[in-house]
């Protein structure tokens, strides 16, 4: 159940940082899993000026090839320059630019958050709240896991803030393409119900 | 049958019919160049890595086959990082081979090792670390593949000295896979007809050809598109030749010096079609000013340049030359929606009028008597036969040359355009010459481009590569000073080079060249007659040209083509 995420306007969730509205584009990009693949792949964000702002690689069922999903901060002009590059790469098989409401993102956090004995039962409520683990218990900290919607997890980073975060890690979202399940006619007006 | 990686290397090579290479040898290659003593590929012994680059640059422009160049490891592959990077803005195809230290000792920051595959990732259209003997023969056969097909562009094979030191089983690969690469030849249908159509429409067409064209091989198609609308054409830098500059339609060179017709015809024309040419800022000076009632028709191989600085109002992915003909076909097939709905006599005759009230030009007359650089060009153009190749290095010398030569054959122009490598023309007209021995091959070069790579003439005496270099000597970093006159309050820092140290005359002698030294405009025909005559070894003239003199016409950096300054005078 996500709390305060509004999907599907058809456009990227926008936030603001500085003042400035970023961008974010998610692109899922199969690549042949070979050395010095991700190397080109940074080397030419880097090269061309693009920011990465998160990154998540792994093989496919199939170990010939590699999705990484790319999230980057930019303005959709340049977003077709920075696919029309990447795909000059010789390594790079195809790229899918996912439409957050046309797709299925998913991130993992990890934190270690104080929790002494009067705080425990707290953050144990919040963890439950989100489908959440303890993955480890220290005597006034715990470890914790959340997985889902990259805007869960914020909400969930937030709420959690509250008690003292020792450390935080997130891995960057990864992302799939929705499923057809309707026709395309029913589609238009179902998928769009958030 | 067995083979070591290195013989391997040198019998892929011959598969992909090689017959040339240039190279340096040193620890890390040194097994690659025993089997080359038994390989009938010629290898020329160059002085300095940078020199076999720009070599291989020269012969594949020349030839349009791909140059081959062969170093070590470590200083020498970063020596031949520049020519790469020259490749990869110019597009030339060329295939780079670096000798590497062992596998078991890459990453151990071992002697003479660098990470070459790390530090050429930006500059190669792709590049490959061969860790098995085995995989020899598909890598060379996929770089060859990659490095000319599609848009052209380097690539390199770093090569590590266990790999060619061991045993492999010989093939031949059939056929290269690659998964990722499939470059589109046949433009859209649609937009072809779109395309054609709008080519008929305009009231002020131009076609704005770049050097795409060339490597396509398409200028004889392209010729024939423009007899069959009568459109008329400017050629860029990296064009020239690609169009015949005698023929009436041939506007000639845009840019910051580009000629005035060619510049203003597409500041006021109302369809650019841009054929395998990039929007380059050199071109179209200010962007936003950049010929603003036109239309654009963007042909290019590369998806990524479509769209990438002005956005196409036709954007067609495809070969340059397979487009031309499936829009001539296009036009000549169907009449009935075919044809010229827009007479264009009237802005032919504008660009006519433009022609003759702003010619390029210059004066003989100087003040100290010292010969103008431009009168040099014309004369050298004059007495050399009319496929002449002409190279050239980076700075003043380039622009005179690309504006008061006539390129009417391709491929006869051979330069650094892109990045702009100053001593470029020295060993890409060592290479050249080697691609196409029969042609003359004349060097412009300025003094400082010389000094930069002058050495590649001992390598061209030696191997009896009979070049031809004119050093236009000015004693001075002459695009660079023309700038500080210009924009810097003619406040002069760091230009000076000196006009007789070192003596240009003697340097060239002890490189086993033939050197005249020319001050005065009586010497410069009999000079050159006599340079022309000699065969047997290459031939340096060094011309003392006027220092003050500069290029023009010229569009400021960061101005509007609009404001292009026509002489000195303005």
């Amino acid at each position: 159940m996500s709390i305060s995420y509004i999907p599907g306007n058809g456009s990227s969730p926008d936030y603001i940082n500085d003042g400035k509205t970023i961008n974010h584009h998610v692109l899922s990009v199969l690549v042949e899993n070979k050395a010095g693949v991700l190397a080109r792949i940074a080397q030419l964000f880097s090269r061309r000026g693009y920011n990465i702002f998160s990154l998540a690689v792994a093989p496919t069922d199939d170990s010939r090839f590699s999705r990484i999903t790319i999230v980057v901060d930019v303005d959709s002009v340049p977003l077709e320059q920075i696919t029309k590059q990447l795909h000059k790469l010789i390594n790079v098989i195809k790229i899918a630019e996912l439409d957050p409401a046309e797709s299925v993102e998913c991130e993992l956090l990890v934190a270690t958050v104080n929790a002494d004995i009067t705080a425990r039962g707290h953050v144990m409520e919040l963890v439950a709240l989100f489908d959440g683990k303890i993955i480890d218990v220290g005597t006034d900290k715990l470890t914790v896991l959340v997985t889902g919607e990259p805007s869960r997890i914020d909400d969930f980073s937030e709420l959690l803030s509250s008690f003292g975060i020792v450390e935080l890690q997130r891995t960057g979202r990864v992302a799939l393409a929705k499923l057809e399940r309707q026709s395309s006619k029913l589609k238009n007006t179902i998928g769009r119900v958030g | 049958m067995k083979l070591t990686g290195a013989q391997a290397l040198i019998k892929s090579l011959e598969m992909q019919g090689v017959d040339v290479m240039f190279g340096l040898p040193g620890g890390a290659i040194l097994p690659v160049y025993d089997p080359i003593i038994d390989s009938p590929i010629r290898h020329i012994l160059v002085r300095h890595e940078q020199g076999a680059g720009h070599m291989a640059e020269g012969y594949a422009q020349a030839t349009g086959r791909p140059g081959v160049a062969m170093v070590t490891s470590g200083p020498a592959a970063t020596n031949i990082v520049t020519p790469l990077a020259d490749a990869y803005m110019d597009s030339v195809p060329i295939v780079v081979i670096t000798g590497q230290v062992a596998t078991s000792a890459i990453g151990t920051d071992a002697f003479q090792e660098a990470d070459i595959t790390g530090i050429s990732m930006s500059v190669t259209k792709h590049n490959w670390l061969v860790t098995d003997a085995k995989d020899i023969p598909q890598i060379v056969a996929e770089a060859f593949h990659v490095a000319t097909t599609g848009r052209p562009g380097p690539v390199l094979i770093d090569f590590p000295k266990d790999v060619a030191t061991s045993q492999m089983d010989w093939y031949w690969p059939e056929s290269v896979d690659l998964p990722g690469y499939h470059p589109n030849l046949k433009g859209h249908t649609k937009m072809v007809g779109t395309a054609a159509k709008m080519i008929l429409e305009a009231k002020r067409p131009v076609f704005y050809v770049g050097g795409g064209v060339l490597k396509a091989h398409a200028s004889e198609a392209l010729m024939n598109l423009v007899e069959l609308t009568g459109i008329p054409v400017v050629t860029t830098l990296m064009a020239r030749g690609a169009f015949p500059d005698d023929h009436p339609l041939c506007l000639g060179m845009p840019g910051m010096h580009g000629n005035y017709t060619a510049v203003t015809a597409m500041q006021k024309s109302d369809l650019l079609i841009a054929l395998g040419s990039r929007f380059d800022d050199r071109v179209t000076g200010k962007v936003s000013g950049f010929a603003p009632d036109a239309k654009i028709i963007h042909v290019d191989i590369d998806p990524a340049e479509l769209g990438k600085v002005r956005r196409p109002d036709v954007p067609i992915v495809g070969d340059v030359r397979i487009v031309i003909e499936d829009i001539i076909k296009a036009i000549t097939a169907d009449s009935e929606t075919y044809q010229r709905k827009e007479d264009i006599s009237q802005w032919i005759q504008t660009l006519k009028e433009w022609q003759e009230k702003y010619p390029l030009r210059y004066s003989n007359a100087s003040e100290n008597g010292a010969l103008k650089p431009q009168y040099v060009i014309e004369s050298l153009r004059d007495l050399a036969p009319n496929d002449t190749i002409v190279t050239s290095g980076v700075g003043q010398h380039q622009m005179w040359a690309s504006q008061y030569w006539k390129f009417n054959f391709p491929y006869t122009w051979i330069n650094s355009g892109g990045l702009g490598t100053m001593g470029f023309s020295i060993p890409a007209a060592i290479g050249a010459k080697v691609g196409k021995p029969d042609k003359t091959v004349w060097a412009i070069d300025g003094d400082g481009c010389f000094q930069m790579t002058a050495q590649e003439l001992v390598t061209a005496s030696i191997e009896r590569i009979p070049i031809k270099v004119a050093l236009l000597n000015n004693s001075y970093l002459g695009m660079v000073r023309q700038w500080q006159e210009m924009f810097y309050d003619e406040r002069y820092s760091e230009v000076y080079l000196s006009p007789d140290l070192p003596d240009y005359v003697k340097w060239s002698e002890a490189m086993g060249c033939a050197a005249f030294r020319v001050d005065n405009m009586e010497d410069v025909g009999p000079t050159i007659e006599k340079a022309n005559q000699i065969n047997d070894r290459p031939v340096v003239i060094e011309f003392r040209t006027d220092s003050s003199e500069k290029v023009f016409p010229m569009v400021p950096a960061g101005a509007s083509n609009d404001d292009i300054i026509v002489g000195p005078e303005s």
